[in-house]
């Protein structure tokens, strides 16, 4: 008997970082956790996570599980709460743990706690809401409860040593009106905007999608970084992929540096970024809302800023 | 086609968002109200599918009669009649919006029911999920493009998700949440605004709907502005930020 169940997040058998974020809320919580791996040919993301404290390792190993569909994700979780008796259902907020979670919550009546960004006294959880104006503290009023965890709001949990039992799980996935059809991935040899310790983003003042990647790459190039945009950009450009926006209702990233570049700073997008540890702002308009989150703002024109920015970054280390 | 379209009210998305002096609340002392923008996303999707498909389009919501006011705005777009069930909006979570829309959905039965992928007040982003799930519906969410084949029977879905998109197909009748990029929604024009006062708008109470369990799953405890950040520095060269990132921001 765990408190916890984290259903891992993993993408071609590699192990999502944000699935650590979830263990380190359900080592907040207490009470032991056990977690789940569903996929096809996950065997690597089972024994990825032995080391981090788990009582058990369900895995629930199948071709059904092979593409991702709400319907056999939700019915191996069901499955797998069952069987260890958790009281609490964690997942990552992505789109992942945003599509299937509520549905677990459905089926076994829990109330869901989504995008939690913190807990509080007495058994309560933090929540942002209205684009993170307000942080609320709810009560679940259920027995059980699922949960999605904002993971740039946690620390990765630490390896404790140890070898979690890995547990076969056989699920039952009754008839699904759903198929899978195609999958047409962003291709990008860049780290990933939620994974990323510094990302730099562009704004529609960059002018078009080509220029956009003219300035924006070297930039990232300099630092490693993970490419973000708003959603003007995303909206109009078709060269910068739509899973690039950072915001409200895009990515929430929370790097060690976030470089917004021609960026005005609408709440929508201040929503995604505002806890980065350092922000640097580049926009010719010294009225931008974006310097009222800035560490270090600069006024001027992101074409002649931005490459001689990367010079003196190169010159200074 | 029968499309149902669950049309939220909710706060300006452009409003500056305060609590009240007690902090019990939002402050919504001289704020405007708009439909949810995922919700007009959803419901220009349901008219053009219905004008294609020769379909009609039913707008449902849940709350007190002042949301009449922008359920009649989705009324002037072109969905034909709307369903409002009488609840206290302050006595809503998303679960429950979702019972009394399962509930609405086996009185209307339709093809299609359209959601909003979240509720920019709520940003809880489960309505519709909780919706098929206790329908046993398959569901699409975060939906940037559908179409629907010319049998109607089924609805072949692409999704935006992290890493990329996603196509999944429907066996309708299902449940699809809209995404920002699904469409543009059209304005409406004089003569339907006019028009749109006529339209009916049924109003259901839980009584109506066999909804005895009012309790809510999660409950709003308490709400906090979150803490500003402390205010930067402008700087005034290249160097300077580029030193200040080195020895202040230990961030090169
Ligand atoms: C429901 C909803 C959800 C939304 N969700 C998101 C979201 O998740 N993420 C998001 O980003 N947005 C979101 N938005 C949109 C948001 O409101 C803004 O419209 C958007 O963020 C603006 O993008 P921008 O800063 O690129 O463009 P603009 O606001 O047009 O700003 C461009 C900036 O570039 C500057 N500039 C122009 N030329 C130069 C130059 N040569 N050098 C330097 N600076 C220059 C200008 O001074 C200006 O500040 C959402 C909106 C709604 C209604
Ligand atoms: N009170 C309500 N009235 C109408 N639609 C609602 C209501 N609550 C939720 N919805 C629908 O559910 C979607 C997701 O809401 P949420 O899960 O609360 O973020 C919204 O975009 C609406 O389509």
């Amino acid at each position: 008997m765990a408190n916890i169940l984290i259903v891992a997040e993993q993408s071609g058998g590699e192990l999502k970082k944000g699935t650590l974020a979830a263990v380190q809320l359900a080592n907040q919580l207490g009470g032991g956790f056990d977690v789940l791996v569903v996929g096809s040919g996950v065997g690597g993301v089972a024994t990825a996570l032995q080391g981090y404290g788990a009582g058990k390792i369900y895995v629930a190993d199948d071709a059904v599980f092979g593409n991702y569909l709400a319907q056999p994700f939700k019915a191996a979780t069901v499955a797998a709460a069952e069987a260890s008796g958790a009281k609490f259902i964690v997942s990552t907020a992505g789109t992942f743990g945003k599509d299937f979670l509520p549905r677990v919550a459905g089926a076994i009546g829990a109330g869901m706690v989504a995008d939690c960004v913190g807990l509080a006294e007495g058994g309560l959880f933090k929540r942002p809401m209205y684009a993170g104006n307000i942080i609320a503290t709810v009560k679940a009023n259920t027995e059980r409860v699922v949960i999605s965890v904002r993971a740039s709001e946690f620390d990765n949990a630490s390896p404790v040593g140890g070898e979690s039992p890995i547990e076969a799980l056989s699920v039952d996935v009754g008839d699904v009106a759903a198929r899978f059809v195609s999958f047409d991935a962003t291709e990008s040899e860049r780290p990933e905007l939620t994974e990323a310790d510094v990302v730099v983003s562009g704004g529609r003042g960059l002018k078009d999608g080509p220029t956009f990647w003219n300035v924006m790459n070297p930039l990232a190039d300099v630092f490693s970084a993970a490419v973000g945009a708003t959603r003007a950009v995303v909206d109009s450009w078709d060269e910068v992929p739509n899973d690039m926006q950072v915001g409200q209702t895009g990515k929430v990233v929370a790097p060690k540096l976030y470089v917004a570049v021609a960026i005005s700073g609408a709440i929508q997008h201040l929503a995604g970024m505002k806890n980065s540890k350092t922000i640097v702002a580049i926009n010719k308009d010294a009225e931008a809302p974006i310097f009222q989150v800035a560490d270090y703002g600069l006024v001027a024109d992101a074409f002649q800023a931005v490459p001689e920015f990367i010079e003196k970054v190169k010159a200074a280390r | 086609m029968k499309i149902l379209v669950a049309f939220k009210r909710v706060i300006d998305p452009d409003a500056r968002i305060k609590l009240t002096a007690d902090r019990s609340g939002v402050d919504t002392d001289s704020v405007e109200y708009k439909a949810n923008p995922f919700c007009e996303n959803a419901l220009e999707e349901a008219l053009q599918i219905a004008e294609e498909h020769d379909g009609e389009v039913v707008l449902v919501s849940a709350g007190g009669p002042d949301i009449d006011k922008t359920i009649r705005a989705g009324l002037a777009l072109g969905a034909e009649r709307a369903i409002r069930v009488e609840i206290e909006d302050t006595v809503l979570d998303s679960d429950l919006a979702a019972r009394v829309f399962a509930a609405v959905y086996k009185e209307e039965e339709p093809d299609i029911f359209f959601f909003g992928k979240q509720a920019i007040d709520s940003d809880n982003n489960q309505c519709g999920q909780l919706v098929a799930e206790y329908l046993g519906l398959p569901q699409a969410c975060f939906a940037s493009e559908v179409v629907i084949d010319d049998d109607g029977e089924v609805a072949t879905v692409t999704r935006e998700v992290d890493g990329g998109l996603e196509t999944i197909a429907l066996t309708l009748p299902a449940v699809i949440t809209a995404d920002l990029r699904l469409n543009t929604p059209r304005f409406a024009k004089l003569p339907d605004i006019m028009k749109a006062g006529r339209k009916t708008i049924d109003v259901m109470d839980l009584d109506d709907l066999d909804i005895e369990d009012t309790a809510l799953k999660i409950e709003l405890v308490s709400l906090e502005e979150p803490s500003a950040r402390q205010a930067g520095v402008k700087v005034g060269s290249i160097d300077e930020l580029v030193d200040k990132l080195k020895n202040e921001a230990r961030a090169l």
